[in-house]
């Protein structure tokens, strides 16, 4: 945002990325759930350079009651960014890119938490970008999904999300910032690896149906990575972290 | 809305229906509906166009005019699409400051036209870093039956073809307009959105507005003319298999070729 352009190399000819990656490699990814005292579950993500918290609320009653539904529970999701979580100063009110992002990401948990045993309450999901990289709606997510679990929320699956994109005319995995701005195409996904089903999909830029097919395969391979840190978060926070 | 004993009676037999591959008012699956495109109908406007897609109408106007680049894209034209769902279009429709599907829906407009590249904005510049063009895409819902991104879209798309540019010089921070001297807009390609909704397992291009109530998810496919895909959104409280996620894709190509043919066609007239 703002930021000046320079002469990076997206992509040597070893097939090493700016950041040092190989192409099928995601950033660094580390989940910590139950970090937050009051919220009934929360989480606590750094994907890359994004250093993101979830706290989730409820079931609980709805204010506005008019929004209640009688035969399910709802689900709400607020996407925000610090005004200090990117280079130059975000103005703190809602912009249009959050509110897109956070109607997305309420759209991919909707179909892992089961509300159907919730009817007349809210279930609130609050995001909040204390530094933002890129991919924070993807670590957004994976933070978000894994303080449902925390906070017992019944759910058919986990819902893990990781981006693939198109960078120096390759399919890569996990994009960060530069090559989001560099690159050529970018595609968050988000899915429920036992239920081989893709809740959040999006993509900028141009590929063709071979590419789109590979950027997909390539996005569902790294959310099958993220699962497994979300599933050891929650190992930890519940059962202590023997494994290590 | 309608009351919601009706809403159900319909969701039944949209979904009897389905189940034998046919849809409540007769197209095959991968049909979209009855689609005619006016353009020129708001002479003010550099460009404009009437959409209908069914019983869905959009009216579309660009507005050009010089402006200040962003800041960090200097070498550039702007470029800004909008939409917004009139009060007279449905009755829930309210005025007011938009709402979370009203957003998704501009910002899913904008972002096809922008990522297909339709508009060379390199062409654009007055004075770089100083003064350049903006293209400025409205689109105002007049008449709701479901699918607003396509229709919105469509109604872009032919706008911006069938506008005229008018020419203004720079010279020491004053901005001069050449009176009486129009070109054509900087086409490179003709993106095309299909958006589809997922009801159980079947996948039903351009759903109406009743499909649109009892859909479990949707997605909204931009290709170009080279037949690639260039944005994609998924919406809706569902999820897509894998499989499905290329199906999807192939039918946004194979639909979108006959509704480019019927925008470049729009364009010209």
């Amino acid at each position: 945002m703002g930021v000046k352009k320079t002469d990076i190399v997206l992509l040597d000819d070893k097939g090493i990325r700016c950041d040092g990656r190989k192409i099928d490699e995601p950033r660094r990814i580390m989940i910590k759930a139950g970090v937050l005292k009051n919220a009934n579950g929360s989480a606590y993500i750094e994907f890359g350079e994004n250093k993101i918290l979830a706290g989730v609320f409820g079931p609980r009653d709805v204010h506005p009651k008019h929004l209640a539904n009688t035969d399910r529970g709802i689900l709400r999701c607020r996407y925000h960014m610090q005004p200090f979580s990117v280079g130059e100063r975000k103005n703190p009110a809602p912009s249009r890119r959050e509110i897109e992002i956070s109607k997305v990401i309420k759209e991919a948990l909707e179909p892992a938490v089961m509300l159907e045993g919730f009817p007349r309450t809210v279930v609130d999901v609050f995001i909040e970008i204390l530094q933002a990289d890129g991919g924070s709606r993807c670590a957004a997510l994976d933070a978000a999904a894994v303080a449902l679990a925390d906070a017992g929320i019944p759910m058919r699956d986990m819902v893990s999300a990781c981006a693939a994109g198109k960078v120096a005319d390759t399919i890569v995995l996990d994009i960060n910032n530069e090559e989001d701005q560099e690159g050529q195409a970018d595609m968050p996904v988000a899915y429920m690896p036992n239920l081989d089903k893709v809740t959040l999909i999006q993509l900028d830029g141009v590929l063709t149906p071979q590419e789109y097919e590979k950027c997909a395969n390539t996005a569902i391979e790294g959310c099958k990575l993220v699962y497994e840190v979300q599933k050891k978060a929650l190992q930890e926070k519940f059962f202590g972290d023997s494994q290590e | 809305m309608t009351a919601p004993i009706l809403d159900d009676l319909k969701k039944k037999k949209i979904l009897a229906l389905l189940k034998d591959g046919q849809r409540i008012d007769g197209r095959a699956l991968d049909e979209p509906r009855a689609l005619t495109i006016d353009t020129g109908v708001i002479p003010k406007a550099e460009g404009s166009a009437r959409v209908r897609l069914g019983d869905t109408e959009v009216v579309c106007g660009v507005k050009i005019q010089p402006d200040k680049p962003f800041p960090d894209l200097g070498d550039r034209g702007i470029f800004i699409c909008t939409a917004e769902i009139l009060p007279l279009a449905d009755p829930s429709a309210e005025p007011g400051p938009p709402g979370e599907e009203v957003i998704e829906l501009a910002r899913v407009v904008d972002r096809g036209i922008r990522e297909s590249g339709m508009i060379d904005l390199k062409q654009l510049v007055l004075e770089k870093d100083k003064s350049v063009v903006g293209i400025f895409v409205d689109n105002s819902v007049t008449d709701y039956d479901g699918n607003l991104f396509d229709a919105c879209s469509y109604a872009s798309v032919a706008s911006i073809l069938s506008c005229k540019i008018p020419k203004w010089e720079y010279k020491d921070g004053t901005i001069t307009k050449i009176e009486g001297v129009l070109s054509d807009p900087p086409i490179t390609t003709v993106p095309v959105s299909v958006t589809m909704g997922k009801i159980g397992d079947k996948l039903l291009v351009d759903p109406n507005a009743d499909e649109w109530k009892c859909m479990d998810a949707r997605m909204t496919i931009t290709t170009n003319a080279d037949g690639n895909i260039c944005a994609v959104q998924k919406g809706g409280s569902d999820g897509f298999t894998p499989e499905q996620l290329i199906k999807c894709a192939q039918l946004s190509i194979s639909t979108g070729a006959k509704i480019r043919d019927m925008l470049k066609q729009a364009g010209r007239s």
